[in-house]
């Protein structure tokens, strides 16, 4: 056998690498920042094709309406115009998009343009190429539709009734999907509690995480390959393939997609194939590349917004000690005109049905529901968000009402720390945790304490100020089971989870790996170089991380993506098992050319060598040498063995699910939040003010703590916004009002209070590295802003909305009645 | 009717251009598409958003707001001149790494150039003025507390605070 040969001089200079240092844990500066900094990022509307023409969508003015004739023939006659597409050819040259929903929801007609009737103003209707952007704009502008306007439904309990206008006729109701769970046993709970609190009505309002850079993409259908390649940045490129390639009769390996950089996404860079698909058939039709960048103004209307949720009928029985039974409540869950990722928010929020608590006995009856506003898409906390915002709700009112202390009543029902793991009534399973521990620790950073003698002081001084003080506790749940599509739908072939990585020594004894996540901001290539870096012994500036997507490299499966608070665990998990694999290769080379037992090796610094007899080394470049360019030299008995080119599927350990009991293991991990604020209000305007905001998270080990504390601030960011600035409304004709960033209040720097942050890990037993997907916070700040102004507002008043600007507080205040709709009630044995 | 063109002077990042330019072109696009200067960045299309913020003669300006005709004679300074490729990143790029003060990078060039005039400008620079003097550029990442302390560092390490 030969060995590689190394001069004398070589062995002579040779001393071994120091150890490195393990990475995971460190904050070390992301990977990315250098070229985000410098301008050199790769965003889509930063990419161009030869030849390309520009798109621009023609969308519905109106929220519902039949489409009569479309004349494209002026826009068409404007020289460097290339084509147009309207729905009527969308309808001969494609199937409707699979539905997720079974019958009769799973009946709707979803296509990438509008197909006899628009469903919401913003809907695309027709879709011009020309050969610049502002062309491409004025060409859409003289294409003529006739609309015939039809009655729109827009309440979301009303469009319920058997009287409201259907959306989608062949559904026959606007319902599009509804289940019943109850777990424990409600009616007895509500029969033997000391008390009953109702509340008839809480209503958690529609918003959007509105991601900085707006949906793009670049597509060219290639004729003579018949390729279609897809330069975009949606963030779930094989969710988008098994809805497009059904749709337009194609193969899913067709489809090419493509990414760097991607400009925040929070969920709603999810749906954005029905625009591909559209821009896909316009780019055969032309026979030339189609780049679409959206304007904000149509992102506003046209995207997708976060689901609003209305909650009816609530009932909590309560025992004398202030322990919760449980709650029973009707959901109705306005999704807009299409249901493209739904119904799955009919069963994502079970995953977290008692929230933080020792809750038995639950009954929610929920109804996916559909109106003629933006369809929704899975918004930073998905789901989830609405539901514990209840939960939280509830738990505050209870307190209120039967004058209790509301941290006292937190205390009395949270899960304890040595229940973990601990399995929920329907079947989820807790990973670990301390609730107790970490409300102490955030009552501590807040100086609980410190603020309620302020508060006493204020109230006593007569000032026109008052301040309340909240707490908000919430779960991010991470790595869905698919398994759980199922309750939705059984007849649905999908259950677990996954991610692909491939990890590769290259020709010169380079590592890099190929992930399938396609993050947006999450830093996926620094903290995976750390994991990979300590697993293959060297520092992570020398591992190579290509973290967009790129269909070509194969590293994906049909759920690859970051979302879900997943990639702590699935994209990790993948790198971690394809870098052992890489490892395993690498000592297979150096036990068999250095002739020694795998015990004997020592890896540091891209060197393996026998430990005590430094002269018996293989470099990582001498090793891909031999495989790569010397293989007549590779010991025979591993020449077929290795390849340094090793893919990993990290699997969650998910079974499926029991569709008949609506429960299981639904998610894998359970990080938690817990917020706690201090809001001023003054009582002449109602204007509020945060004076102190803390945050204490548990997310497991983390990897990175600096960008765990960044997803903590963003996700904070986002709920603030939300509380009190944030909001989509429509008038009474369907209109959005808030269609730009004029009239959208996007959060700004001085609105963003400089937030107090701790962590306190609890390792999850179920993941590879004990580390939690954490990214989408729970939305801990709706929970905490209202339990603020309950606080300072009082027993009298009950807050019901999640979104309270300076009106809605000068309302409660001033018009608590009216405010409040229909308030609260205690029924007490 | 044909669009009007216009020719325009301006220096770039300290270098001299020459061009013609739609009359209709805005300057954030004459960035983009005829500059090629991509770190230049477009989140909104009514002037709130601020990633797409330059620094003309001085001030830092909204580009996607301005048509590129209003850049002729003016000294246009955009991201990519705080330090180029291959260069060590300035003072405050290299802070915005230590404070994590970038997540996605979208909003990231027009903080940056934000953050540049309003330090520049200053003498002194308390916490309050930052975090007001940011308030054009929105972030929806960050949630904006590590780019106000990156921002502090440089100006503490600058003798502005
Ligand atoms: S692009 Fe938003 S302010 Fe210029
Ligand atoms: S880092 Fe994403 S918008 Fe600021």
């Amino acid at each position: 056998m030969s060995v590689p040969t190394r001069t004398d001089e070589q062995i002579a200079t040779w001393s071994p690498p120091a150890p490195q240092a393990p990475s995971v844990g460190q904050s070390i500066p992301r990977k990315e920042d250098r070229r985000l900094l410098q301008g050199q990022g790769l965003f889509t509307d930063d990419l161009w094709m030869h030849r390309q023409g520009h798109v621009h969508f023609v969308r519905s003015p109106h929220a519902h309406a039949r489409i009569g004739a479309i004349d494209v023939s002026r826009a068409e006659a404007l020289p460097g115009v290339y084509a147009t597409l309207t729905g009527e050819e969308v309808r001969g040259l494609t199937d409707r998009f699979p539905q997720i929903a079974p019958e009769p929801g799973g009946s709707a007609k979803d296509y990438c343009l509008a197909v006899g009737k628009a469903r919401f103003a913003g809907e695309p209707v027709a879709v011009v190429l020309a050969e610049t952007r502002e062309l491409a704009r004025d060409a859409a502008a003289l294409v003529e539709v006739d609309y015939e306007p039809l009655p729109v439904t827009l309440d979301g309990v009303a469009t319920t009734q058997p009287d409201a206008p259907l959306v989608h006729s062949e559904i026959g109701s606007n319902i599009g999907w509804e289940g019943v769970y109850e777990f424990g046993d409600v009616d007895w709970a509500l029969e033997h509690a000391d008390h009953v609190v109702r509340i008839p009505h809480l209503h958690f309002h529609r918003f959007s995480s509105t991601p900085l850079e707006c949906n793009a993409a670049v597509v060219d259908w290639e004729q003579g390959t018949d390729t279609i390649q897809i330069l975009s940045n949606n963030q779930m490129p094989q969710f988008a393939a098994m809805f497009m390639a059904p749709a337009l009769g194609v193969r899913t390996d067709q489809l090419q997609f493509r990414s760097q950089d991607i400009g925040g996404a929070f969920g709603l860079k999810l749906t954005s194939y029905t625009n591909i698909t559209a821009i896909a058939l316009l780019s055969r039709k032309a026979n030339r590349p189609a780049k679409w960048t959206e304007y904000r103004s149509e992102h506003m209307v046209g995207s997708c917004h976060g689901n609003e949720r209305t909650f009816r009928g609530i009932e909590v029985p309560v025992m004398a000690d202030g322990q919760i039974l449980g709650f029973s409540a009707t959901a109705f869950d306005d999704v807009g005109a299409f249901m493209r990722y739904e119904p799955l928010g009919g069963v994502i929020f079970s995953q977290v049905l008692p929230g933080c608590y020792r809750f038995q006995h639950l009954r929610v009856d929920y109804r996916t529901v559909l109106t003629n506003k933006t369809p929704v898409g899975p918004n930073r906390g998905y789901s989830r968000l609405q539901h514990l915002w209840m939960v939280e709700r509830i738990v505050d009112i209870v307190a209120s009402q039967l004058g209790l202390d509301p941290v006292a009543v937190r205390r009395r029902n949270y899960i304890a720390a040595h229940e973990f793991p601990y399995e929920t009534p329907n079947g989820c399973l807790y990973d670990s945790g301390d609730y107790h521990a970490a409300l102490d620790r955030v009552l501590e950073l807040v100086d609980y304490d410190g603020w309620r003698e302020r508060q006493a002081e204020l109230r006593a001084s007569g000032s026109g100020r008052r301040i309340g003080i909240g707490i908000g506790s919430t779960l991010d749940s991470g790595t869905s089971n698919f398994g759980q599509a199922r309750l939705i739908n059984r007849e649905l072939q999908y259950s677990g989870n996954g991610e692909a990585a491939i990890c590769k020594l290259d020709l010169g004894g380079e590592i890099s790996v190929a992930l399938g996540t396609v993050p947006q901001g999450q830093g996926h290539e620094t903290t995976t170089a750390q994991v990979v870096a300590d697993t293959l012994g060297v520092s992570p500036n020398e591992v190579r991380v290509l973290a967009g997507a790129d269909s070509a490299r194969n590293a994906y499966v049909a759920f690859s993506g970051t979302y879900a608070s997943q990639f702590a665990v699935t994209g990790i998990g993948a790198a971690l098992g394809a870098a052992k694999a890489l490892r395993d290769d690498l000592y297979a080379i150096a036990t068999s050319v250095l002739e020694c037992a795998p015990e004997e090796l020592l890896l540091v610094g891209g060197t393996l060598s026998v430990e005590g007899d430094e002269d018996r080394a293989m470099t990582f470049a001498e090793i891909a040498n031999l495989v790569y360019a010397n293989n007549g030299a590779l010991p025979p008995e591993i020449a077929d063995a290795v390849t340094l080119n090793r893919r990993f599927v990290y699997r969650p350990p998910f079974g499926v699910p029991d569709w008949r009991t609506k429960s299981g293991h639904l998610t894998l991990t359970y990080a938690s939040q817990f917020h706690a604020c201090v809001v001023e209000i003054e009582e002449e305007t109602g204007a509020t003010k945060l004076l102190d905001y803390a945050i204490v998270d548990e997310c497991g080990t983390p990897i990175n703590p600096q960008i765990v504390e960044g997803q903590v601030h963003g996700a904070a960011a986002h709920g603030i916004a939300a509380a009190l600035q944030e909001t989509l409304e429509y008038d009474e004709h369907g209109q959005l009002l808030n269609g730009t960033f004029w009239d959208y209040h996007v959060v700004s720097c001085p609105d963003t209070p400089l937030f107090k942050t701790d962590n306190l890990p609890r390792p999850s037993p179920f993941t590879p590295t004990g580390s939690k997907g954490m990214g989408e916070g729970g939305g801990g700040p709706l929970h905490a802003v209202c339990s603020a102004l309950q606080d300072a507002l009082g027993p009298d008043v009950v807050v019901t909305e999640s979104h309270n600007p300076t009106e809605r507080v000068w309302q409660l205040l001033h018009e608590p009645d009216a405010a409040a709709r229909e308030g609260a009630e205690v029924r007490s044995r | 009717m044909p669009d009007s063109v216009h020719a325009i002077e301006l220096t770039v990042n300290g270098e001299p251009h020459e061009a013609v330019v739609p009359g209709r072109q805005l300057l954030v696009h004459f960035i983009r598409d005829t500059l090629g200067l991509r770190g230049t960045h477009i989140g909104c299309d009514s002037g709130n958003c601020g990633a797409c913020t330059v620094i003309v003669d001085g001030k830092a300006v909204k580009s996607c707001m301005q048509l590129a005709v209003q850049a002729d004679g003016r000294a246009l300074e955009t991201v990519e001149g705080l330090s180029g490729p291959g260069e060590e990143p300035n003072d405050l790029q290299a802070a915005f790494t230590r404070h994590h003060a970038l997540q996605c990078g979208y909003c990231t060039p027009g903080m940056l150039m934000s953050a540049t005039a309003l330090l520049e400008q200053a003498e002194e620079l308390s916490l309050d003025e930052i975090r007001r003097g940011l308030k054009g550029n929105i972030c929806r990442c960050t949630g904006y507390v590590n780019i106000v302390r990156a921002v502090e560092d440089v100006a503490a390490r600058r003798g502005l605070a």
